[in-house]
């Protein structure tokens, strides 16, 4: 079932998933703040407006699936699943805990939900392409999503992927390149630079579409258009802010994983109240 | 009726047969599917066959999504790219979630002979034995190779599998009783016990023949499952003979050799000399007899194991500490 | 300097029939992709590559990585022709502990700047090089010949990203872009097409030629040298087999050995007074 939240609420959605964020990885412990806020708005998106799921049944066939293939940004995954009902909302908070379900990378068997089990860069969107390619062989109009970073795309898998997906015009897949500037030692400009990336992905056979990854109403015009495309994958270049939604983790490569302090996290949690706040008037 | 032909091609026309049987298999290749095979499978069902192209690693995560959409994907290459290139997508994207893919490597070990080191897979079940969840087979004949491709097939989860390049010799009957984890004895014998893997299944037997005329009785294992091996037969063999011949075209670290050592070190320690490559490349050559011969791995260097543990002081029957291996 | 096209070609030619006798001699090997390949590797080692064959480790000599390593009875002709080893020593191609390796070892055959033989990693090899002749201040260029179909393979392209990411514009790769792969048609199998377009995306300066025109090949190598902080690539396009008739475009002789008939007919062929 897909759900029909307005912009408000999906923004709303985008701000309770950033609250799951701070609370699941607490005072003095590092956790990936900032690659999980950057997309937090896009998964927002994708599990409260765009995709077909139902928490009742997460194995439904034909189902729409979503690969976290950056999947150190777990916890907006957790969030969201929480949120739409995939597992309690306690769960969260017994992540990385011995036996939980939510495991530190995505686990597919562990955690209702999860598609495939994620953590190691480049393997995500591979693994779209064979659940497209089973779409493609049942006659399901399944939509494979699949959220890349962008330090990820250095991976040489990636491109192994892209190809293939291209070649076998996937047009079912749907990638979203999460495009925050930053990865885990520094800016992925002086890191390995990735730029051009429109140019590499359009030349790789796949149709692009550019916009800014925090507003909604880019978003979903986006995946509208993604999904109405024939003939290619498209991969939706994002634009972000490491860190979206936290003053302090914004554009900060500290906080690709890292510690907060009582005092960030109590500052954390009042910007984003207060950014609830502000949008509870809206429709 | 099971033709004496490559195992890779035995594997090819089995897979055809279960293409027939069932709808859900799909079979995907990096580039070279005449030589695993896996073209039978593309002529058969050209729209569920998948070449991924001189991509290894996206073939192996492009099978894991479609076995976690109900598939059941085999993935072929050779053995050294499979096992090497692959190895953390195997791990990561198959092994780790459980998820019903099938690697089925050729080419493997020296049987690669003119292609030389850079096409030779000679670690690969050290390497695939480490990975939890994957169980590791490597038949000897083209009887046991469609046995094994069968049973694959029915069970369910993660399976490497190794095959040579040319023509396996017939070694087992049409109704020999194929289990994975269960050796098959190929020769009945008191003296001492080769236990060979894959190709050398058939040296094996060569080697056993020569040491007959000297007198000496080897029994003869094929162990076509070299995870989860099969311990009881490990057991028996260190109990009932006086020491133990590994026989693998691998090297003699981390495969069939190490898995017998590490079992019998746990319940029965017993003398055991293992043949394979000794730690070192190997080489190119024109003909993968003569390349076993120089690198001592044929029936002549198996016999010439089994003469010197036989000769050795400490061929002595140690009793058995336990009855039963523990299980890991 | 000029270009004695002529003697190219008959360079060349006998380069082919060197090839052929090769791999009948061996048994296996790969004729198609060698063949295609052999008219780029004479230009490089006869009028490009400063190299010297008494003195293989020559510290500032030009590097050439194949990293399409097995169409190495191209490359072991065109090092026997120039000088590196006796040219007796080619009927020894893939013999037990032969110099002369299936695939380029560097350990074993004098001449070779790396050992190859696994798709992609030539290249990433190369990139490697030609970041240490940056780092060391040095002047030599460092050259490396991919398949076609080696394009599939990621380690290129994150090769190709570090490669600019780093400014090597002391690097020129060459595609031998002859449409054939080990299962078919590389177009049927995973398109590389756009070819151009793929490597001018991922910041390389790309030129497309024909791969068995000289003056086409002389041309592009003189126009790869700028130091522009780009790598280069020249995208050859080529004739799987060439020189060959029933062996050019066909792919079962991606490899294999000719036959006895096969190969005599080869050789008339590619005969020196034709």
């Amino acid at each position: 079932m897909r759900t029909t939240e307005s912009l408000p609420e999906l923004q709303r959605k985008a701000c309770r998933l950033r609250q799951h964020i701070i609370r699941m990885v607490g005072v003095g412990k590092a956790g990936h703040i900032g690659g999980s806020c950057s997309c937090a708005d896009l998964v927002a998106a994708l599990y409260f407006r765009v995709m077909q799921v139902d928490p009742a049944q997460p194995d439904k066939p034909g189902r729409d699936r979503f690969i976290l293939s950056k999947g150190h940004a777990a916890l907006a995954l957790y969030a969201a699943l929480a949120e739409r009902g995939f597992f309690p909302v306690a769960e969260l908070d017994r992540l990385k805990q011995l036996g939980a379900m939510l495991q530190g990378h995505p686990d597919r068997l562990r955690t209702p939900g999860v598609e495939a089990n994620t953590g190691s860069l480049g393997q995500g969107l591979s693994i779209a392409n064979g659940m497209a390619l089973a779409a493609r062989l049942d006659g399901s109009d399944g939509r494979m999503y699949v959220i890349l970073g962008d330090g990820e795309i250095n991976e040489g898998q990636v491109w192994e992927a892209a190809m293939f997906a291209a070649f076998h015009r996937l047009d079912h897949v749907i990638a979203i390149l999460d495009r925050n500037g930053l990865q885990a030692m520094g800016p992925t400009k002086t890191r390995l630079d990735t730029e051009p990336l429109s140019e590499k992905w359009r030349a790789f056979g796949w149709f692009v579409i550019e916009i800014n990854g925090h507003d909604f109403g880019q978003i979903l015009n986006a995946f509208n258009q993604a999904k109405a495309h024939r003939g290619s994958p498209t991969l939706i270049l994002a634009h972000t802010v490491k860190g979206k939604g936290i003053s302090f983790a914004e554009n900060n490569g500290a906080f690709h994983n890292g510690i907060m302090n009582q005092e960030q996290f109590n500052l954390a949690n009042r910007e984003l109240e207060a950014a609830l706040d502000g949008l509870q008037d809206q429709p | 009726m099971t033709e004496a032909q490559p195992n890779r091609v035995t594997y090819g026309s089995t897979l055809v047969e279960l293409g027939h049987r069932n709808p859900r298999i799909v079979v995907l290749d990096a580039d070279v599917p005449k030589s695993t095979n896996t073209c039978q499978f593309q002529q058969a069902f050209p729209d569920r066959f998948f070449n991924c192209g001189v991509a290894e690693q996206n073939m192996i995560c492009v099978a894991a999504g479609l076995a976690a959409s109900g598939k059941i994907a085999f993935a072929s290459t050779f053995a050294v790219f499979a096992s090497m290139r692959a190895c953390e997508q195997i791990r990561t994207s198959v092994a780790y979630p459980r998820l019903n893919v099938k690697i089925v490597a050729t080419n493997a070990g020296l049987d690669n002979a003119g292609d030389g080191v850079t096409h030779q897979g000679i670690e690969d079940l050290a390497i695939m034995r480490s990975i939890p969840n994957l169980t590791v087979l490597s038949p000897s004949d083209p009887v046991t190779t469609r046995k094994a491709v069968l049973a694959v097939a029915q069970q369910d989860g993660p399976i490497y599998m190794r095959l040579g390049r040319n023509l396996s010799p017939l070694l087992h009957n049409e109704n020999v009783d194929f289990q994975i984890g269960r050796m098959i004895r190929l020769r009945e014998g008191t003296d001492l016990t080769i236990i060979a893997t894959g190709n050398m299944a058939h040296a094996a037997v060569t080697a056993a023949k020569a040491l007959s005329e000297q007198g000496i009785q080897a029994r003869v294992l094929d162990c076509h499952t070299i995870k989860p091996i099969d311990r009881e037969a490990i057991l028996a063999a260190a109990n009932e003979t006086m020491g133990i011949v590994t026989a693998e075209d691998h090297s003699i670290i981390g495969g069939l050799g190490s898995a017998v050592c590490e079992a019998l070190s746990e319940c029965c320690p017993a003398l055991v000399r293992r043949v394979g490559l000794k730690d070192c490349f190997a080489s190119s050559g024109r003909d993968y007899r003569k390349l076993l011969a120089y690198f001592q791995m044929d029936a002549t260097a198996i016999q010439a194991e089994a003469e010197a543990l036989m000769q050795s002081r400490r061929a002595v029957k140690v009793p058995s500490m336990l009855t039963e291996c523990p299980a890991i | 300097m000029s270009l004695d096209s002529q003697r190219l070609e008959m360079t060349a030619r006998k380069l082919r029939r060197q090839i052929i006798r090769m791999i009948a001699g061996a048994g296996s090997g790969h004729c198609g992709g060698s063949l295609s390949a052999i008219d780029l590797l004479t230009y490089l080692y006869f009028c490009e590559l400063r190299v010297r064959p008494d003195q293989p480790q020559w510290l500032e000599r030009d590097r050439f990585l194949l990293s399409k390593g097995h169409c190495a009875p191209a490359l072991y002709a065109v090092l026997a022709e120039r000088g590196f080893f006796p040219e007796e020593k080619l009927w020894t191609l893939r013999d037990i502990n032969s110099s002369l390796q299936g695939h380029p070892d560097m350990n074993k055959t004098p001449g070779l700047d790396m050992t190859t033989g696994s798709l992609g990693q030539g290249f990433s090899c190369a990139v490697g090089m030609a970041l240490a002749a940056k780092i060391d201040h040095m002047d030599y260029t460092v050259y490396v010949m991919l398949g076609d179909s080696e394009l599939q393979t990621g380690l290129v392209w994150e090769a190709a990203m570090l490669a600019r990411h780093h400014g090597l514009d002391n690097l020129i790769a060459i595609i031998d872009n002859n449409k054939l792969q080990s299962d078919g048609v590389t177009e049927t199998i995973v398109d590389i097409e756009p070819i151009a377009d793929k490597w001018r995306g991922f910041g390389w300066e790309a030129r497309r030629i024909d791969g068995h025109d000289f003056h086409q090949i002389h041309v592009a190598f003189a126009e790869s040298k700028s130091p522009n902080q780009q790598p280069k690539v020249i995208i050859a396009d080529t004739v799987k087999g060439k020189g060959v008739s029933f062996m050019e475009g066909v792919v079962a002789w991606h490899s294999g050995a000719p036959n006895a008939e096969q190969t005599q007919a080869a050789l008339k062929e590619l005969a020196a007074d034709l």
